[in-house]
């Protein structure tokens, strides 16, 4: 007792014990943590299955939720996002990579202007640079992208219409607006890679392509990693680039992505449990994807 | 023969190479010339014949940009200082905390350091989209909804900026806490006073993203504001596209408005940033 007291005088009280400090300066996230994603995620599934009117009636449905979970509207939301999340990330991991490889080389002049240009799209609000590519894409025959096609003889087009063309605009917005990140972490991999790699194998006599597959590829499997994760969670989360484009209430429904459809339901039709039941199987599809992806790349193998 | 024929071939490519570049910095930058360009025209032009890359001197103008001042008795001024005070203020808190959770993970050895840590890897990869309805009762409990509080509360020790941090620091000796402590410092004092001018180029970089995603955030915000004048610029600009017709006139000068500030940022800070960022996200 009167050790404590006297180490306690020393080091100046409980907070600055070597034993307690550590404890201090994580408890911010620990109780942020259990505020901001355990309780909601345990309230998410609480909420499921109930039905929710008002935050004094609620009622404990069971299943119910999920059994009206697969409406006509809740599948076109799914598609419409699988479909973005899938060409998202072909195409947002392999463009940025060839992009980087290529202001890599020797062969490209300017190539740290280059690098700060491309990230210049990714400061921009979508919503603000979305203005832009909806009207791009207008329908008026004179919007640039209907006279661009009328230059090569194609007829002009309802682009934002269209599941299909509506989802290749979505695309092109994503590419301009975070090209410039994943190169950014794709140089960061390559200049990290030890030169006298490149240089062995030349001596084997590799050409551009086989280095690129047998030294750059390899060398920056944890980057690639973690953009093709990121990228997967953006892509199914993605919510704000469908309102850039088509604003909340799209009447067909064109473009509403799964995210859209949970907040259409919990805010506008005033169903949070069903909202909530939404919500989950987004959960589980990116949790789900992410897993198979990390394993499909090794991740949770032992470095060798 | 051979030497020149290499030259030439490393003529050919890099003209190649640089071309693409070319190309795709033509790409990255249309949106910003249509942008500009179409903010000098007055509204009804855009109306009649939609976007277009051409200067017309008799009808371009920058009194699109005065109208900002007057449309809706000002109102985009309001949305402006509405996404800064909350980009400031979610980016300081941010910081703050993020900087202090991530030194303590990886400075220290404690019981449940990789517990903590693997929450941050598994709250990383998940949407926080799925949060937001019990997010928003909790706010409606509180009575936080429509306050500035309320909107950067999801956000103050962002999972993304601990992990950052703690990469950062592991890359640090530890011997400087040591040395802190011999000079009498607290732990605390060995943070505030050594570490964090060590970490300035970490928190640069943090700062740029944490602007970035303050600036751009959407779904959050919509969701907790309410009132007219604390829209940030992202909702304010939607409520200007209608089914019945969109307020060119202040569109687009908004959105050039809204997209300097945040470019000259980068522009002066760009090397620390680009630096930073790359010194500590992806390793391991």
């Amino acid at each position: 007792m009167q050790k404590q007291s006297l180490s306690d005088r020393r080091r100046g009280g409980f907070l600055t014990d070597p034993k307690v400090v550590p404890y201090v300066f994580v408890a911010p996230f620990v109780i942020y943590f259990l505020v901001v994603y355990l309780y909601p995620t345990i309230a998410t599934i609480l909420m499921s299955f109930q039905r929710i009117e008002g935050p004094t009636s609620v009622e404990w449905i069971g299943l119910k939720n999920y059994e009206r979970l697969f409406s006509r509207n809740y599948i076109q939301a799914l598609e419409t996002t699988a479909r973005y999340a899938f060409w998202d990330v072909v195409v947002l991991t392999i463009v940025p990579l060839l992009v980087a490889v290529i202001l890599h080389s020797k062969f490209v002049k300017f190539a740290s202007f280059f690098k700060s240009l491309f990230f210049i799209p990714a400061l921009t609000s979508i919503i603000v640079a979305g203005i832009v590519f909806r009207l791009a894409f207008g329908t008026l025959p004179t919007a640039p992208v209907n006279r661009l096609v009328q230059m090569f003889g194609k007829e002009p087009r309802d682009w934002l219409m269209y599941a299909g063309t509506g989802n290749m605009v979505l695309i092109i917005l994503t590419l301009w607006r975070w090209m410039g990140v994943n190169i950014i972490y794709y140089l960061s991999g390559i200049q990290a890679i030890p030169t006298d790699l490149y240089e062995a194998a030349e001596i084997d006599g590799a050409g551009a392509v086989s280095k690129f597959f047998h030294v750059t590829l390899p060398g920056i499997k944890p980057v690639l990693i973690y953009v093709i994760t990121i990228t997967v969670l953006g892509g199914f989360a993605m919510f704000t680039e469908s309102v850039a484009l088509w604003q909340q209430n799209n009447p067909g429904g064109v473009g509403r992505t799964i995210v859209g459809y949970m907040y259409l339901m919990g805010f506008y039709k005033n169903n949070m449990g069903l909202a909530s039941a939404v919500g989950l199987t987004l959960l589980v599809l990116v949790l789900g994807v992410n897993l198979i992806q990390l394993i499909l790349m090794g991740f949770f193998k032992k470095e060798d | 023969m051979e030497k020149r024929y290499v030259d030439r071939r490393g003529v050919v490519l890099t003209v190649l190479a640089t071309g693409l570049m070319i190309l795709i910095a033509i790409f990255a930058m249309l949106p910003f010339a249509f942008m500009f360009l179409s903010s000098l025209k007055p509204g009804q032009e855009m109306l009649r014949n939609g976007l277009s890359l051409t200067f017309e001197p008799g009808i371009s103008s920058f009194s699109n940009y005065a109208a900002l001042n007057t449309y809706r008795d000002g109102i985009y001024w309001c949305w402006y200082r509405s996404s800064a005070v909350i980009m400031i203020m979610q980016t300081a808190v941010g910081l703050f905390f993020g900087s202090l959770v991530g030194y303590g993970l990886a400075m220290y050895d404690f019981k449940g350091k990789n517990l903590i840590f693997t929450i941050v890897l598994i709250v990383m990869m998940m949407p926080f989209e799925i949060l937001i309805l019990p997010l928003y009762r909790m706010l409606i409990r509180a009575k936080l909804t429509d306050s500035y509080f309320g909107v950067i509360m999801p956000y103050l020790v962002p999972p993304f900026m601990v992990f950052f941090f703690r990469q950062y620091v592991t890359g640090l000796p530890k011997e400087l806490l040591e040395a802190g402590r011999i000079d009498g410092c607290t732990d605390y004092g060995v943070f505030f006073k050594i570490m964090v001018p060590i970490m300035i180029p970490a928190f640069g970089a943090m700062t740029i993203l944490s602007c970035m995603n303050s600036w751009n955030n959407l779904l959050w915000p919509l969701i907790v504001l309410s009132t007219n004048e604390k829209f940030t610029i992202p909702i304010g600009m939607g409520t200007t596209i209608t089914p019945y017709g969109n307020a060119f006139d202040v569109l687009m000068p908004g959105a050039v408005m809204a997209v300097v500030p945040i470019v000259v940022i980068y522009l002066f800070a760009q090397k620390t940033f680009i630096a930073g960022l790359t010194s500590g996200s992806v390793k391991g």
